[in-house]
């Protein structure tokens, strides 16, 4: 059954509380979405005020999550929703999860950055990094699009690639276990990488579990810890 | 040797009978597994079967070719907006609606495999295997003693010991012993309405009948009678089929194993009720209950 956001309840009073959330989402979603870029930036460019910046933000991606959160646990207290709207609830709870959690492993991209920035000035692995950092700032943006647009199809697409983050994240390793081997003083600085693509593989899975809220919210299917085929087949249904 | 054909043409006769026959059952099968409240339904024990069954109100038509399984020991709700017909169908189980002038009717609805408006069954027996709860308690205007006794009086019980036997489990049953043990001589219509809906219920559980219809049971009560009420309907379960309307959506939700949602006299959707909570397979399901109907 795909949900019925399109049509209005007789409540127009419970329209406008579910409308006021998912609009809400939508600019955590955004300002996450800003936060990974910007965190990204400042590594990638060594600019260490960039970096303060995002870290400054973080509260304001915390303070989302809390105001969702009472939102979602005011609505179930008081409407008892149903069906569609007990999956968007429920989604929602648990996407802001994620995107408050994206919004951490941003922060920590932006401390490595102003470190690494510090400590050694830019360095050749950031290459493999800023690739890593750029499929997966386009894995968030699609999730968070599949997510407006309730676009199941979307979601396992995007579910789809996040595999390549994986592989991404192999190669990096063993791209600073090479630099690490090569000259101990390296050590240091690497390490500080291996977080850096640490965090960027957290942040693809959570664009996963979004998109599996997607899927569960449009098709009423729990599909966490299943594979993309059985989420192909349960879209193509 | 014509003898010898004709018996090999008999055999390809049976073999391709039996492959047809194969093949159906596939089909059929097929349709089973459509869905998961069938798996589900499958591995419970049919009470009531209704199949096909419509009902007029002197010509004017109230059900509509429904069909659906009422499975055996679990709480079956019917929900829908008000004139869906699910008191009726409700109704039909006991043979209710005999008494209303011009009632006609299609279909069949078995209980335990026999069919309900067979010329040989006696309704008053049919009435005591299947009993019913209304919306408004009505106690007889007797004691509290002698409206769990009633039942077992006009069946000729007579032994004082059997009946206060039944009439304490009964009243035990119904949760409204420990309230009421000190004073079971006082008149019914001393309770309060909580109490005396689960007195109703315990006078229906005393001639122990297969199945207990419950037609918004709880709608004239106070929330604390009400989960009350609910949390018998829990422990009634174990031994009786119950069938319940409710208005209340969220009170099927609580109580109810399979919920049925009816519109216009017809059958939406049957299915498992946290399902239908949370993942209805019609639109016209999730739009009731999700408030978006009319």
């Amino acid at each position: 059954m795909s949900t019925g956001v399109v049509s209005h309840h007789i409540s127009k009073q419970f329209d406008d509380e579910l409308e006021r959330i998912r609009t809400t989402v939508f600019a955590m979603g955004g300002l996450v979405e800003q936060q990974l870029n910007n965190a990204l930036k400042s590594l990638i460019d060594g600019d260490i005020d960039l970096g303060n910046t995002v870290i400054e933000t973080e509260v304001q991606v915390n303070s989302y999550d809390v105001s969702i959160d009472q939102e979602c646990i005011r609505i179930l207290a008081r409407r008892q929703p149903a069906a569609g709207d007990l999956r968007l609830v429920m989604a929602i709870t648990k996407t802001i999860t994620d995107l408050e959690r994206v919004g951490d492993e941003a922060e920590k991209i932006a401390m490595m950055g102003i470190g690494l920035t510090d400590k050694h000035g830019l360095k050749s692995y950031h290459v493999g990094i800023n690739a890593m950092g750029n499929l997966v700032s386009q894995l968030l943006h699609g999730a968070l699009d599949a997510f407006a647009r309730m676009d199941s199809k979307k979601a396992v697409e995007v579910a789809g690639k996040e595999a390549e983050s994986d592989d991404q994240y192999g190669a990096i390793l063993r791209q600073l276990i090479t630099y690490m081997m090569e000259d101990p003083r390296n050590i240091s600085g690497a390490l500080d990488a291996v977080w850096v693509a640490r965090a960027l593989e957290r942040i693809g899975d959570h664009s996963r579990n979004i998109c599996e809220n997607i899927i569960y919210l449009v098709e009423g299917e729990d599909v966490r810890h299943s594979s993309i085929k059985h989420m192909e087949q349960i879209v193509a249904d | 040797m014509a003898a010898e054909k004709i018996e090999k043409y008999a055999e390809d006769i049976a073999v391709t009978e039996s492959s047809t026959a194969t093949r159906t059952h596939a089909i059929d099968m097929n349709n089973i597994v459509d869905t998961a409240v069938d798996m589900k339904l499958a591995n419970e024990k049919t009470c009531i079967a209704v199949s096909n069954f419509s009902l007029f109100y002197s010509g004017k038509q109230a059900l509509k070719n429904i069909s659906l399984t009422i499975p055996e020991k679990r709480a079956t709700a019917f929900i829908g907006p008000s004139g869906c017909g699910k008191s009726t169908l409700l109704r039909c189980f006991n043979r209710m609606n005999d008494l209303i002038e011009g009632v006609t009717t299609a279909g069949n609805i078995k209980l335990e495999g026999n069919d309900i408006f067979d010329k040989s069954i006696n309704v008053a027996d049919l009435r005591r295997r299947v009993g019913m709860v209304f919306q408004k308690p009505n106690p007889f205007p007797k004691s509290i003693y002698e409206n769990v006794a009633y039942g077992l009086r006009i069946q000729g019980i007579k032994d004082r010991r059997t009946i206060d036997t039944v009439v304490e489990k009964s009243l035990r049953g119904a949760a409204l012993w420990d309230e009421v043990k000190d004073r079971l001589e006082d008149l019914a219509m001393g309770l309060s309405g909580g109490q005396q809906q689960r007195l109703v219920i315990a006078r229906a559980i005393a001639i122990e009948p297969e199945v207990i219809l419950l037609d918004e049971p709880a709608s004239a009560l106070d929330p604390v009678s009400t989960l009350k009420i609910e949390e018998l309907i829990y422990g009634l379960k174990d031994k009786y089929t119950i069938v319940i309307v409710t208005h209340n959506m969220q009170q099927a939700a609580r109580v109810s194993d399979y919920t049925t949602y009816m519109y216009m006299g017809e059958m939406i959707e049957f299915n498992d009720t946290s399902t239908l909570f949370t993942n209805p397979h019609k639109k016209m399901t999730e739009d009731y209950i999700t408030g978006r109907y009319g």
